[in-house]
């Protein structure tokens, strides 16, 4: 049967079991609207700005695994989701954004919202589509959900001319597509696993580093199993946690620029560093020069060859998918019976603990203005550690980071890629759909809130009844901490002079609310956020926090791991 | 790589991108219609080499990378060079070609226009070789490159 290019879109989204699509409609989608509201299949939700309907789409992806999906218009509605698909692509999160286009004899023509799509997301794509021809559309979409969801994930962009929505052809869903220049690896090479199996055993000062590979290819299981069959302590990266239980005591926490002492120093002082599904990121490893002066001997796997041996030299490089990796080492591993020199890893444990009992992490608890770290603590505690916790960009998203302790992946949902103020509602609006029971928190400062706080609409419309945690020091933290360390405290247009009064806000927007300005007050506000009588309210909680706390440690720009700067 | 509309930027796009110099570039279709082949001439540490090779691989409509420079290999480059031919210089010219084996292509009163193909450093040495006066327009396409031998490049 002929359907139309927006029929056969619409229909493609149903045989790909797409749940919901974030959006907003314009010109030159609106074939494809029209599609939408004749069907239901799926859902779809109205943002009230494009970069936030990518944003919850990325949000639905992390929380689930699956690929998130947004549909946008030609021109600025493009244009508005760039930042959405550059976080996206920089964090590996499976997602197809779909954008209307100018017919296809107006392009290049400098048409009405006509703008080079495909050209302006190129750099921040892992791939992308025009589709100039109708019979290649259901084949396009095909691969776009393909490209996306496998190998290393990331957003992949379908560009669809508005007259190629209103052509007709035949309609068949392609079941299998296969591409001559796209064979993601997936099994690891046995030989390399079998050395890197016997640096392990051979260990000394071991130290496992885990990050957001851990969570995007569902191998936290494998790989708490590994480290607790071994004995080795690990770390978690920024975009890792979770991977491994932070309640366990080999957890060493978050390494990093705001890693704990403990993480940095036993990365540094390792003998052997086994690195899953992470990449030496400079606000991970800070200096490579420094980080040689310690030797070590360096596993490394991944599945994209490309993230080996970038910023480090390593030893053993294994591409693979992370949870398979780890299951064919486990099983090497008890089949060796083989065990790791246990006097050693006793020494080197106990030296950990030495360096951990340094609390690297301690703040004034007896101060009688909120602090933000005293806020997450309770946080953790009245949630019981279960919530969804998305968060913006800044100072909040550390202390979020180091003070609510993940046990769980595809809990701890933020930008640690490209670092985009302006995720943490519009994410924790997918994470919320995606789950609807469960508890989702965002944690958020008041500059971060204010670049997508139109949200607070979408959340109205959709009863989406998230909690949001505002750290609000009236300062974009952040740079106010960058000014005191680095800049002489010349605080260039860091004081935000006039906020709003965030609960009158919240009101105004069909939600309730309420401002904290007491530590007494905090644990009360935050159950009653989470209270089965709010269950189904969003509720944003302002905490008036102290404006000169900074987050510790801290790696200045540029230094060694062994470099930090503590409280 | 798959001939794709597009393509040809996504390879100049990551060159830009991440800060590797492109030194020449060619491209056009294989016999097989659906594949482009393209040489591309750059100059980086080992390193620098292997993360240029890694990352072409990852884009989507590359099908095969090779560094071509880690066996033997042929290496030709098409140059067309207008130049002065009046006078003293007409003779002279016509020698020079000769003696770099180009062909004297197009001919006016008051120029010539030689081909000329070679592995770069064979141009360069030709255009070194003429009196700086002499030439009038330079054209070059790039290094085009091939395995010497057996070796090819296959899907």
């Amino acid at each position: 049967m002929e359907l139309t290019g927006a029929e056969i879109t619409v229909r493609c989204l149903a045989e790909e079991g797409v749940e919901y699509v974030f959006g907003y409609p314009g010109g030159a989608v609106l074939n494809i609207y029209d599609e939408i509201y004749k069907q239901d299949k799926f859902k779809h939700v109205l943002v009230r700005h494009e970069q936030a309907a990518v944003h919850a789409a990325d949000g639905y992806a992390r929380a689930t695994g699956r690929t998130g999906v947004a549909l946008v218009t030609s021109g600025p509605g493009a244009t508005n989701a760039v930042t959405g698909i550059a976080t996206a692509y920089m964090d590996s999160i499976p997602m197809v954004v779909i954008s209307g286009q100018v017919p296809t004899p107006a392009i290049g023509m400098d048409a009405f919202q006509e703008v080079d799509t495909v050209g302006i997301t190129r750099p921040c794509v892992k791939h992308n589509f025009l589709v100039k021809d109708i019979r290649d559309l259901a084949s396009t979409i095909k691969k776009a959900f393909f490209i996306a969801s496998t190998g290393r994930p990331g957003p992949v962009l379908v560009d669809i001319p508005k007259d190629v929505t209103q052509f007709k052809t035949d309609f068949e869903y392609p079941k299998n597509i296969s591409l001559r220049s796209y064979n993601p690896v997936t099994k690891g090479h046995t030989g390399q696993i079998k050395r890197a199996v016997q640096m392990l055993l051979n260990a000394k000062r071991p130290m496992i580093y885990a990050g957001g590979g851990v969570i995007l290819s569902d191998a936290a299981k494998q790989l708490t199993e590994l480290a607790r069959l071994l004995g080795f302590p690990c770390t978690n990266t920024l975009m890792g946690l979770g991977g491994f239980p932070a309640s366990d005591p080999l957890s060493v926490g978050m390494l990093g620029m705001h890693g704990t002492y403990e993480a940095n120093m036993a990365v540094q002082h390792s003998d052997v560093l086994v690195a899953i599904g992470a990449r030496f990121d400079d606000r991970v490893i800070g200096s490579p020069e420094h980080f040689y002066q310690e030797e070590r001997q360096i596993i490394h796997i991944d599945i994209d060859p490309s993230s080996i041996s970038k910023r480090v030299r390593v030893d053993v490089p294994i591409v693979g998918n992370v949870p398979d990796v780890l299951t064919e080492m486990i099983k090497l591993i008890k089949t060796s019976k083989e065990k790791p020199d246990q006097t050693a890893l006793k020494t080197w444990l106990t030296q950990i603990e030495l360096w951990r009992s340094r609390d690297c992490l301690k703040y004034d608890r007896t101060s009688d203005i909120i602090k933000p770290q005293f806020v997450l603590e309770k946080l953790h505690e009245v949630t019981g550690g279960d919530a969804f916790v998305t968060s913006d960009v800044g100072q909040h998203q550390m202390w979020a980071a180091q003070f609510y302790k993940f046990d769980k992946p595809r809990r701890w949902i933020n930008s640690g890629g490209l670092g985009t103020m302006g995720f943490g509602l519009p994410a924790a609006m997918g994470v919320q759909l995606a789950h609807p029971d469960a508890m989702v928190a965002c944690v958020t400062g008041e500059g971060s809130i204010q670049m997508n706080i139109q949200e607070l609409a979408t959340c109205k419309q959709f009863n989406i009844p998230l909690k949001i945690i505002l750290l609000n020091n009236r300062y974009l933290g952040m740079v106010r901490q960058w000014q005191e360390f680095f800049y002489g405290e010349r605080y260039a247009e860091s004081y935000m002079d006039t906020l709003p009064d965030f609960v009158k806000l919240a009101e105004a927007y069909g939600h309730a609310g309420r401002r904290i300005d007491n530590p007494a007050e905090v644990e009360d506000a935050l159950k009653w956020a989470f209270s089965a009588e709010m269950k189904n309210t969003l509720v944003f909680l302002d905490f008036r926090t102290d404006q000169t706390e900074n987050v510790y440690p801290m790696i200045p720009g540029g230094k060694g791991l062994s470099e930090m700067i503590l409280v | 790589m798959e001939n794709e509309a597009g393509a040809l930027s996504r390879v100049a796009g990551l060159f830009s991108a991440r800060g590797y110099n492109i030194e020449s570039l060619t491209v056009a279709p294989t016999e097989d219609a659906t594949l482009s082949r393209m040489t591309i001439v750059t100059r980086g540490s080992d390193e620098v080499i292997e993360q240029i090779t890694k990352q072409l691989n990852k884009l989507i409509d590359i099908v095969r990378v090779v560094d071509l420079s880690d066996g033997q290999h042929i290496e030709r480059e098409l140059m067309l060079v207008k130049v002065r031919a009046e006078g003293e210089w007409r003779e002279e010219m016509k020698r020079m070609s000769d003696i770099f084996r180009g062909r004297i292509i197009d001919v006016t009163d008051k120029t010539y226009t030689i081909e000329m193909t070679g592995a770069g450093h064979k141009l360069d040495a030709f255009l070194e070789a003429l009196d700086k006066g002499a030439i009038l327009e330079t054209v070059r396409t790039g290094a085009s490159g091939i395995g010497r031998g057996d070796r090819i490049l296959k899907s």
